[in-house]
């Protein structure tokens, strides 16, 4: 629904305006039947309190549509979603968009279940056949919203027609279904003996339901945010490795995706790239900073880096295979690698798609060490390096994405934000990013 | 405030829900059960909810949907516009029965079950109390409108007594101070409470309107409701480990000795409980002392042995402040960041949790090498500190909370 791209294209406006005013088409139809005013006006009232408040405050609307005509029914979307807040930029064409769209879906989802013979919507005495016009008034609101949502990220970002709307409709289905039943409450309630307050009563569970899922977010987020101060708290010791950690999140989470392992695989492999050197935490800074070789002691006690990582972490959960990815993400296919020096099929996948990433994000950006080697070299020295230390498949996997997508490594975390007082490090020209 | 015997008050309810119990038994029994269709539907309905029952500890209301059900089951007056003759007996009886139901794979897996039965029983009995002897009298016969109402006034009384019940049930459970408990609980019912109440008087209204038909429809927003709470409580556990991963950060870096952050946290959170602090409030507790040493992590020479609490002030000062910036940057409340950033002030300007992490703090590390008799001697030094180092308050109730754990650095696992 919040597809409008910052500058908007002509296209897209000339788009609204049609939506527009097919909108004000259905609205302009009077109903044929007299209807008492105060009912729009009180549902209208509560979906722009709602709306207001959380956003989609579906089940109003639904209600609506069961109880009202068409044009009457349509109406109440209006003022709620001209008022609410919108996210993002062209304010008015967004408003204008949800409007519209909400008067068209709803006018279509109120026409269907008049046509379905539903007149005088959900006497109640006829309940499990009330459920079936519902069900249909339902799936054509679910249709028309995401079909017109389509249709503008069609236009506005491109996305295959086919694939943007079988998405859209099948991840909206079941909310909007819930919102649908619960509608039909409302309206069975607002219809029977104990009128409209016990028809409000539905509306309380699914706010607090709503809460809930807004505080579900914050915690998200909040839980995202100290993940990355983990992340940052191994960028404060070692200049070098800034925003190494997300860039290898990002490549690791690309191989994932090219081998095809399942979404949530995929988000729990992109933690491991991101936290894979936060054992660093427990190296001396000396060490970490330090420009030229390193004697066997110091590097011995860099080595240790996994381990300290591996103790950290594991106490995290839902970090899963994550956790082993960062004990073994230095182990190498021919048993050379360190802590365990574990071979071939002994090292976990997700450690293994890790090595890549990291050796792959270490060759293409500035070291004390080394300097930063054009991607196309860095990929031919992977491949080199296939099946003694790396897992060929995951290098071919690398390599297959890198050549489709190419390689652009976003740094969202750090730059503006490092809290405590560094010591300088700079004088590194041309560090990545 | 606090009731005197709590073993006393464990005894009672639990008796009064036996009481309350054989006496609806016996009675329904006698008279053998009524509307056998409707008592079915509500006792499946009960009975599902209980086995969907979650058992997270950050649970207020295990069973919501279970919960529901059986509210509006003590306030069914009509079925698809036939009056209803069920009592309070057959009320008491239907439900237990399918709670009990529910709860075997419960019992099986040994958890405890009994507060929670005990509850449930009370809780419907009141509500079924207030509702169905006037009802089967004909008293609210034609009320239309006012009907709703009445339900809603009878179950926001119920969700009252429940919070009551709740709150003695888990003082007399763990001797926590019996006011803090009873906030959250009313500040609970807010929430997942009020959503039950007004499920459980839907339920009963669009079954009057619409017959059972309407049961299995209506249970869906609710389970909407018990889904985002679960969500809600498994990132909250996960967010928990990874504060404590980050509190580790020091230990593993080789600031701070082993287990010290987790072992002031635990300890926090019990002198917090005994000093009245709401959930809410325990967890900015709780996180501020697990990251209490973060600052730590910006020196550059560590502490020896990475104990502040023996700094002069104006070092623990500028680590406090160091700590609270970093503790910014991970995106937790910002009071949290306020309680890090003001642990070194003097007592009297903190808040209370600074104070509380402070004395905890001070408290570990001195006790950490010492031999056994090294806690009763850290407590006397705490008392005795420097004057407006250590709040007085929080001393006594850290001694109060060491006594009852026996003067043992508490183990967490």
């Amino acid at each position: 629904m919040e597809a409008t791209p910052r500058a908007t294209p002509a296209r897209v406006r000339g788009y609204v305006v049609c939506v527009t005013l097919g909108a004000l088409f259905c609205l302009h139809t009077l109903p044929t039947t007299p209807t008492p005013w105060w009912a729009p006006a009180l549902l209208a009232a509560l979906y722009a309190g709602g709306a207001w408040l959380s956003g989609s405050f579906y089940p109003v609307l639904l209600a609506g549509a069961f109880l009202l005509p068409p044009s009457a029914a349509a109406l109440v979307a209006v003022p709620g979603a001209l008022i609410a807040p919108v996210a993002g930029r062209p304010d008015l064409l967004r408003r204008l968009w949800r409007a519209a769209q909400l008067v068209i879906a709803v006018w279509v989802a109120a026409r269907v279940h008049w046509a379905l013979g539903e007149h005088d919507a959900v006497q109640a005495s006829d309940f499990p056949y009330a459920l079936a016009p519902a069900g249909a008034a339902v799936l054509a609101f679910c249709l028309v919203l995401t079909a017109l949502d389509g249709g503008i990220l069609k236009l506005a970002d491109r996305v295959p027609a086919r694939r943007a709307w079988r998405g859209l409709f099948l991840r909206s289905l079941a909310p909007i279904s819930v919102h649908g039943l619960a509608g039909l409450m409302m309206a069975v309630l607002w219809r029977s003996p104990y009128g409209p307050v016990a028809a409000l009563l539905v509306l309380l569970p699914m706010c607090v339901s709503w809460w809930v899922f807004a505080q579900y977010h914050r915690e998200r987020a909040a839980h995202q945010a100290t993940i990355r101060a983990l992340v940052q708290a191994v960028d404060i010791k070692d200049g070098y490795t800034r925003g190494h950690s997300e860039r290898v999140g990002q490549a690791t989470m690309m191989i994932a995706r090219e081998l095809g392992m399942a979404d949530e695989r995929v988000e729990v492999l992109r933690f491991a790239g991101i936290l894979h050197d936060v054992g660093k935490l427990g190296v001396p800074t000396r060490l970490l900073r330090k420009d030229g070789p390193l004697t066997p002691e110091e590097r011995r006690v860099i080595e240790l880096h996994p381990e300290y990582g591996h103790e950290m972490v594991r106490g995290i959960s839902f970090l899963g295979e994550a956790r082993a990815a960062v004990l073994h993400h230095h182990e190498r296919l021919d048993g050379s690698g360190y802590p365990y020096g574990l071979a071939g099929s002994q090292i976990p996948e997700s450690a293994r798609v890790v090595a890549v990433a990291d050796a792959f994000d270490a060759m293409t950006s500035n070291r004390s060490y080394s300097r930063a080697r054009p991607v196309p070299v860095a990929l031919r020295e992977l491949e080199k390096c296939a099946g003694s230390h790396f897992d060929s498949r995951m290098v071919t996997a690398l390599v297959r994405a890198v050549d489709q997508q190419g390689w652009h490594p976003a740094v969202t975390a750090d730059e503006t934000s490092v809290p405590p007082p560094r010591p300088s490090v700079s004088s590194t020209p041309g560090a990545h990013r | 405030m606090s009731a005197p015997r709590p073993r006393l008050l464990l005894g009672l309810v639990h008796a009064g829900a036996a009481l309350l119990v054989a006496v609806c038994l016996v009675e329904t029994l006698g008279s053998g059960l009524v509307e056998r269709g409707t008592a079915l539907a509500f006792g499946i309905l009960v009975a599902l909810g209980e086995l969907a029952r979650w058992t997270g500890a950050a649970s207020r209301e295990a069973a919501p949907l279970g919960a529901a059900a059986a509210l509006s089951y003590a306030l069914l007056g009509e079925n698809d516009g036939q009056s209803t003759q069920h009592g309070v007996a057959q009320v008491i009886g239907v439900v237990l029965a399918a709670s009990l139901l529910g709860s075997v794979p419960h019992i099986a897996r040994g958890r405890p079950v009994l507060d929670h039965l005990a509850r449930r029983v009370l809780t419907v009995g009141f509500a079924a109390v207030c509702f169905q002897p006037l009802y089967n009298q004909g008293t609210f016969h034609g009320w239309g409108t006012a009907y709703a109402l009445l339900l809603l006034a009878i179950l926001t009384l119920t969700a009252l007594c429940d919070a009551l019940l709740a709150a003695a049930l888990a003082h007399s459970r763990t001797r926590w101070p019996f006011g803090p408990l009873l906030r959250d609980e009313l500040r609970a019912t807010l929430g997942i409470g009020s959503a039950v109440c007004a499920t459980g008087a839907v339920m009963a209204l669009a079954v009057a309107v619409a017959g059972l038909w309407a049961l299995p429809v209506f249970s869906l927003p609710l389970l909407l409701t018990q889904m985002s709470l679960r969500r809600y409580a498994a990132v909250r556990a996960t967010y928990r480990q990874t504060i404590a991963s980050l509190a580790r950060a020091t230990e593993i870096a080789g600031y701070t000795p082993a287990g010290h952050a987790r072992r002031v946290a635990a300890l926090s959170r019990e002198v917090g409980r005994d000093l009245g602090l709401s959930e809410a409030e325990l967890t900015v507790l709780e996180y501020a002392a697990l990251m209490h040493d973060i600052g730590q992590l910006s020196l550059v020479d560590p502490v020896p042995a990475g104990a502040t609490a023996v700094l002069p002030v104006e070092e623990q000062r500028r680590i406090a402040l160091l700590g609270g910036a970093v503790v910014r940057q991970t995106g937790v409340n910002p009071q949290v960041a306020m309680v890090v950033e003001r642990l070194a002030d003097p007592c009297l300007e903190q808040p209370v949790a600074a104070r509380i992490v402070r004395a905890v703090n001070a408290y570990e590390e001195k006790t950490r090498d010492a031999g056994p008799g090294g806690p009763l001697k850290a407590l006397e030094e705490l008392r005795l500190g420097a004057a407006g180092d250590y709040a007085p308050e929080v001393v006594r109730s850290l001694a109060r909370v060491l006594s009852r754990d026996c003067l043992t650095p508490p183990v967490v696992g």
